[in-house]
């Protein structure tokens, strides 16, 4: 393992931001710590940087205990949130300046901060200050200028934070094919989900300093392993008395449940396909969701989310629908499981 | 139109009460400095005494604002940049002086290294004479002026916060680097600003110093000390030639904190 946290703690006064963190890193991997603010995902990551000390555990990089070393002897690229480029230097300055700290020589440091200024595709720019450039911009200078020395890690705060939405898509499509080209193991810190799972090979998920779950974006996604887990990733709704729907009547100490808006299929009522295991429910309130539906729909007091494509049958607010789900997550205090609807299972197996 | 005579009215009340309380003051100073014609005022400028006791203090403003500048850059760096139990009290600690009369300032010193003071007999040993000598000047000045600095600079330093440090420590770049190549550029013209302030001040110190000096002329006497002599002695006419020295250094002051003022403006821009 390239990274590895071991029992990491930390404490601010009354705020604990990293209790008994472990996870390990292989190398080469791009990693998202996906959590909601305050859930201690930077603190983690400026630990590894060494810009704070954890109060207990290790931190191993490269098969090296790394907590005594100081962030500048600790060879890591940092790109901060805010880009944290320095103000009063030009776009070249900014980017030789790691390398200028290392004292290579004139035609080297020339020669490696044009090569960095072409893979970002900012050439013509090298003289700018950084409040003449556009926050993607920033952001990719910033990026070069953590490459510059060679670091064999890199650390993202929350990368595209602060850049608007249109540009966020494509520069994350651009970082993800760079870091690949690059070949630098990562770590990026992130609060969207949406970006975490597009982005990262793997997704740690943080929440109040503990570790939730360590998978591939699918893996979680699919297999969440705690209710924190199936309620962040993805799109979910919590529903109570999951008893009444047909499919999943038996319940064994599970108290609520969370379903996704893909686990709902909405039929028109003449269409219904599988009777046993529908339900009927009323639709409430319709959005256009720029390239689909989104259908607000309740059934017995409970309420849930589904899409529509636009293609389909026109369904119009206040309809009686048939309404099929196809799973949930069943959760308590501790844990989660999925369960399929038994109706629709039974059904399917009938008709084959 | 009743806002319109508001206004006017405001500008009209502050242009006179800045007349009547600063401008006529202080050209009453320079018509009486040449009220016996230039003859008296260049002979009461250029009197020994005079020289004298304005070589004493640009030595001591000179040394003052070295110290405080250094200490005001170490004392806003560390408020600004690093987390420490004490930040609280050490940002009011640094204020003191300015809440403090110069004469306790002046005060302190000689009950600390006086004769009366626990430090004098260690003094005495080793022979080092502070209270009544150049020393205790350069002491009481450094003491009445050094928050003037770290005052300019530390909402500046905490306004930009540690980022850039941070960034320019994990690349390895060490102290003096990242102090003279990002902290340096960006506080420059409020340090410059509040150098100005402290020598502003330092050159017209008057409380702290008259307590600590002991008033020997051609020794301890600085400009302003000089100005009191002067007045007490009724040489009314030298005393306000040597004063317009003073007016002057502080009028060429001004124009220079104006400029930087501009500078500052603009760089937050």
């Amino acid at each position: 393992m390239y990274v590895e946290l071991q029992n990491i703690n930390k404490r601010f006064g009354s705020f604990q931001a990293a209790d008994n963190v472990s996870f390990s890193i292989e190398k080469g991997k791009l990693i998202g710590l996906l959590g909601p603010s305050g859930s201690g995902k930077t603190t983690i990551l400026r630990m590894i940087a060494g810009l704070e000390t954890p109060d207990g555990g290790d931190i191993i990089i490269d098969g090296q205990r790394v907590n005594s070393l100081p962030a500048s002897s600790r060879g890591i690229g940092f790109v901060f949130q805010n880009y944290a480029l320095f103000r009063y230097m030009t776009v070249f300055d900014n980017i030789a300046f790691g390398l200028e700290v290392q004292k290579k020589d004139k035609a080297y440091i020339k020669q490696r901060v044009n090569e960095l200024i072409k893979l970002i595709g900012l050439e013509g720019l090298e003289k700018r200050r950084p409040h003449q450039l556009s926050g993607g911009q920033k952001q990719r200078v910033a990026f070069a200028r953590a490459l510059a020395p060679n670091p064999h890690l890199l650390l993202l705060d929350e990368p595209f934070a602060a850049i608007d939405a249109k540009i966020r898509k494509e520069l994350r499509t651009w970082l993800r094919e760079t870091i690949n080209k690059v070949g630098i193991t990562s770590i990026f810190v992130t609060h969207d989900q949406e970006e975490a799972v597009e982005v990262a090979d793997e997704i740690i998920i943080t929440n109040s300093g503990r570790i939730e779950q360590i998978g591939t974006p699918i893996d979680i996604y699919k297999n969440p392993a705690t209710p924190f887990a199936a309620k962040f990733i993805g799109e979910s709704i919590v529903i109570e008395n999951y008893g009444q729907l047909h499919g999943f009547e038996t319940s064994e100490g599970y108290l609520k449940a969370i379903i996704r808006p893909e686990f709902v299929r909405v039929t028109k009522k003449e269409q219904e396909i599988y009777p046993h295991a529908s339900e009927r429910g009323t639709v409430e309130a319709i959005f256009f969701r720029g390239n689909m539906l989104e259908l607000r729909l309740t059934v017995g007091g409970l309420k849930f989310i589904s899409y529509r494509s636009l293609e389909d049958d026109v369904i119009t607010v206040g309809e009686e629908v048939s309404i099929l789900i196809y799973r949930l997550y069943l959760y308590n205090d501790y844990q989660v499981r999925l369960v399929e609807n038994m109706a629709f299972k039974a059904n399917d197996a009938f008709t084959i | 139109m009743k806002e319109k005579i508001v206004k006017v009215i405001l500008i009209l009340l502050g242009g006179a009460f800045l007349i009547i309380m600063l401008v006529l003051p202080l050209a009453t100073v320079l018509v009486y400095a040449l009220r016996q014609g230039f003859e008296t005022f260049s002979k009461a400028i250029t009197d020994e005494y005079a020289v004298k006791a304005l070589h004493l203090t640009l030595l001591a403003t000179g040394i003052t604002v070295i110290v405080n500048t250094i200490f005001g850059v170490f004392a806003a760096w560390t408020i600004a940049k690093f987390r420490f139990r004490g930040k609280q009290a050490l940002t009011t600690l640094i204020d003191i002086p300015f809440s403090i009369s110069p004469i306790i300032a002046g005060l302190v010193f000689i009950l600390v290294f006086g004769r009366i003071g626990w430090a004098y007999p260690l003094l005495e040993a080793w022979d080092i004479k502070i209270v009544f000598a150049v020393p205790g000047i350069v002491l009481a000045t450094i003491f009445v002026t050094f928050p003037f600095v770290s005052r300019e600079l530390i909402p500046l330093m905490q306004a930009q916060g540690s980022d850039e440090e941070e960034a320019a420590a994990l690349m390895g770049a060490g102290g003096f680097r990242i102090f003279f190549k990002v902290t340096l550029p960006h506080i420059k013209w409020g340090l410059l600003y509040g150098v100005i302030l402290c020598t502003a001040r330092s050159l017209g110190e008057f409380g702290a110093v008259s307590v600590v000096s002991g008033h020997l002329r051609g020794k301890t006497n600085t400009l302003p000390l000089h100005v009191e002599i002067l007045f007490n002695e009724f040489k009314l006419t030298a005393a306000f030639s040597v004063s317009s020295i003073l007016v002057l250094i502080a009028v060429i002051i001004l124009i220079l904190r104006n400029i930087v003022e501009y500078r500052v403006k603009r760089e937050e821009r």
